[in-house]
């Protein structure tokens, strides 16, 4: 048998006609059980790429310690563990953010990537200024935009001081689109 | 040639005829390797496209043997790279190679694309094969980017960073693009899986799927012939000229045409040994720690120039320099073939292709070499470890020194040099008393303004007057202190002021 007789139509008999509709017809089948179980298949598969997105996990309050780790009028790193971590996250959920406590209970709980590329920024006390290393954004110690590339102010955390504990909302990267 | 001769060739004869009934392999390598090339193909300036395969071959290899050791977790990755550079036998080497072959890949790649676009190989017939490879040079770029990132280090991770605060910025669909990005709300394990399923899984796999779509295009259309200048491009008779041309003054590509591809591989590898050997791997760096926020965050070469960009364009230009420039640039390399379809090939008589890759060059030569120098990133420990030479101290009265001393531990010198030393985010202050005078200089360090912050709620009036007298007094000796062309009606007293202050000036 030569290829040629593959491609070859066989002659438009009454007969061969109706089994090439029964081959369409199993044609036809075959490609809307596969249809079906591609949708059966693929629905998951799609639910599971798409999986972070759909299931959001609730943003819990927890505590940066208690308030007297913040002197009065200074800036300070705190370094928290990432309340949602998993086993396998390592050292990544180390997260910080940088706290002003004004005086008393006021505080502003600022993230410490800047607004622009994402840069760790740096407080600096003597100038009182928050700076980037990687294209010299800086904020003032409000999280004001002070300089520099940057289109807005440090991204801020909401925060809460409870029972003598300052609690924030956080472990969501901070971005343009979702700010805190 | 004794009977004995005789049998054993005739057995092996029978053995070869064997597999060519089954394999039909004369036929393959007709249709492959032996394929007829124009005799003028054979050219010193055809041999970057096998490069590039080799590259890719090298990657493939030395990723194979990487991942038999590497494990891709946050909390094991940083621990498994340096148990391959410190402790796995030739561990090390195979990084590097896989390091400096991922640069070679892309520059090559780049040199290939050049070569194709300045012969003029991308016109009719041949707009597929160049679609193709603009794919091709996406992927490769998207597998340099995400095998940055398998080096789970504090630049992959900030470096991660800055691709989400990049997604961030696309409108709307922003914080979705973001989470799908990270694999979740924040950098972490299931990032890096991510990027290791796209590294080592999807991105080769359409990388093969694309070459040999590629090389089956360049088979089916032939290798472009080395253009001649006059020669014109007519879709109506090209197909039939160059079968003709081949016919009747071609050669098989192999053994015929594909000694210097051989020589330019060979010297290649060679090249990538000696990198991998002599300089060795990148990094890892200090830990993917984000309580370490002393990382700078600069990406692999590759991409510098795109940092360098966003450093340089001016302020709010981002969402230009993201998503317009790449559209853009995404439209005239998958246009290319269409808008330029015809016609001359040879690059002498297509000035501004030539003018269009020689800017190409430079622009992303000179953001490249701006990004390795980085003068824009603040030097973040300028201001406590940055000496001050003698020559912009001595002679300062008592006030001007207390601004000397507030110019370092303000900060400043992070972002400004004295005498070359410091950061070169904001201009060198070495001769800052030639450009500006006291009232600009009081205004500039109250108010900011440019790429400075205001450090007026920052400084006392009388801390502001001892820094500003020290920045006036910051030029070279028999120079001319700054006049303010904006109040004329003081120049008398401003420049009455300057000679006064000469002796003081410079060392």
């Amino acid at each position: 048998m030569t290829p040629n007789e593959f491609e070859s139509h066989p002659p438009a008999s009454p007969e061969a006609k109706s089994y090439s509709t029964r081959r369409d017809f199993l044609l036809q089948i075959g490609l809307v059980l596969n249809a079906v179980a591609a949708f059966m298949i693929g629905l998951p598969i799609v639910g599971f790429i798409l999986s972070s997105l759909i299931k959001s996990t609730p943003r819990i309050w927890f505590s940066l310690g208690p308030v007297s780790k913040f002197p009065e009028g200074a800036m300070r790193l705190a370094v928290y563990e990432n309340p949602y971590r998993r086993e396998a996250d390592g050292e990544t959920a180390r997260l910080t953010c940088w706290v002003r406590r004004i005086q008393g209970d006021q505080f502003t709980v600022f993230a410490a990537n800047c607004t622009h590329l994402g840069c760790p920024v740096r407080w600096f006390e003597e100038s009182q200024l928050f700076l980037c290393p990687c294209h010299g954004g800086a904020f003032y110690a409000d999280g004001g935009h002070a300089a520099g590339p940057p289109p807005r102010g440090l991204y801020v955390y909401q925060h809460k001081v409870e029972k003598g504990e300052l609690q924030i909302k956080a472990g969501v990267l901070p971005t343009l689109a979702s700010p805190s | 040639m004794s009977a004995k001769e005789r049998r054993i060739i005739s057995t092996l004869v029978n053995v070869a005829m064997w597999f060519e009934r089954r394999l039909h392999l004369v036929k393959v390598w007709k249709a492959t390797g032996g394929h007829p090339i124009p005799k003028s193909s054979a050219s010193w300036f055809y041999v970057f496209g096998s490069m590039t395969l080799l590259c890719f071959t090298i990657q493939v290899l030395t990723g194979i043997l990487l991942a038999l050791v590497y494990i891709p977790s946050a909390s094991e990755a940083y621990q498994s790279l340096e148990f391959l550079n410190y402790r796995q036998e030739l561990g090390w080497f195979l990084r590097a190679m896989h390091y400096w072959g991922s640069n070679c890949m892309v520059v090559v790649m780049f040199f290939h694309m050049t070569q194709v676009f300045l012969w003029g190989a991308y016109k009719h017939p041949r707009e597929l094969t160049w679609i193709s490879g603009v794919v091709l040079l996406f992927l490769t770029l998207a597998l340099s980017f995400t095998g940055q990132v398998m080096r789970f280090d504090s630049d992959a991770y900030w470096g991660v960073g800055i691709g989400a605060a990049i997604s961030g910025r696309i409108p709307i669909i922003g914080a979705q693009v973001v989470n799908l990005l990270l694999g979740g709300p924040i950098i972490g394990s299931d990032t890096l899986s991510r990027f290791f399923a796209l590294h080592v899984f999807v991105l080769p796999g359409a990388v093969l799927a694309l070459v040999s779509l590629h090389l089956r295009l360049v088979l089916l259309k032939g290798i472009n012939e080395y253009p001649k200048p006059g020669v014109q491009v007519r879709k109506e008779t090209y197909s039939k000229d160059y079968e003709e041309m081949v016919h009747k003054d071609g050669m098989p590509f192999v053994p015929n045409g594909i000694g210097k591809d051989v020589v330019a591989n060979g010297l290649l590898l060679l090249v990538i040994i000696a990198l991998a050997v002599f300089v060795g791997p990148k990094g890892p760096e200090i830990p993917a720690d984000p309580a370490q926020i002393i990382s700078e965050a600069k990406p692999d070469y590759p991409f510098l120039w795109l940092l360098s960009a966003a450093a340089l364009l001016p302020n709010g230009s981002e969402i230009i320099l993201f998503f317009v420039v790449p559209l853009i640039a995404v439209i005239l390399l998958f246009g290319l073939p269409f808008f330029s379809n015809q016609g001359e090939k040879h690059y002498s008589r297509r000035p501004i292709s030539v003018i269009v890759v020689m800017l190409t060059y430079l622009v992303i030569g000179l953001l490249t070499y701006a990004g390795i120098t980085g003068p824009w990133s603040p030097h973040m420990e300028a201001w406590s470890g940055t000496p001050t030479k003698p020559e912009f101290i001595k002679g300062r009265s008592p006030v001007e020194l207390q601004g000397a001393l507030l110019v370092q531990s303000k900060q400043c010198r992070n972002c400004h040099a004295i005498g070359e030393e410091g950061g070169h985010r904001g201009p060198d202050l070495s001769a800052v008393g030639t450009r500006m005078n006291e009232p600009e200089l009081v205004r500039q360090v109250i108010q900011g303004g440019g790429n400075m912050p205001a450090y007026g709620n920052n400084l006392t009036p009388q801390e502001v007057k001892a820094m500003v007298s020290y920045l006036v007094s910051l030029r070279p000796p028999d120079t001319i202190p700054a006049l303010n062309p904006a109040l004329p009606e003081k120049s008398d007293h401003v420049s009455a002021g300057g000679p006064a202050k000469e002796p003081q000036a410079g060392g």
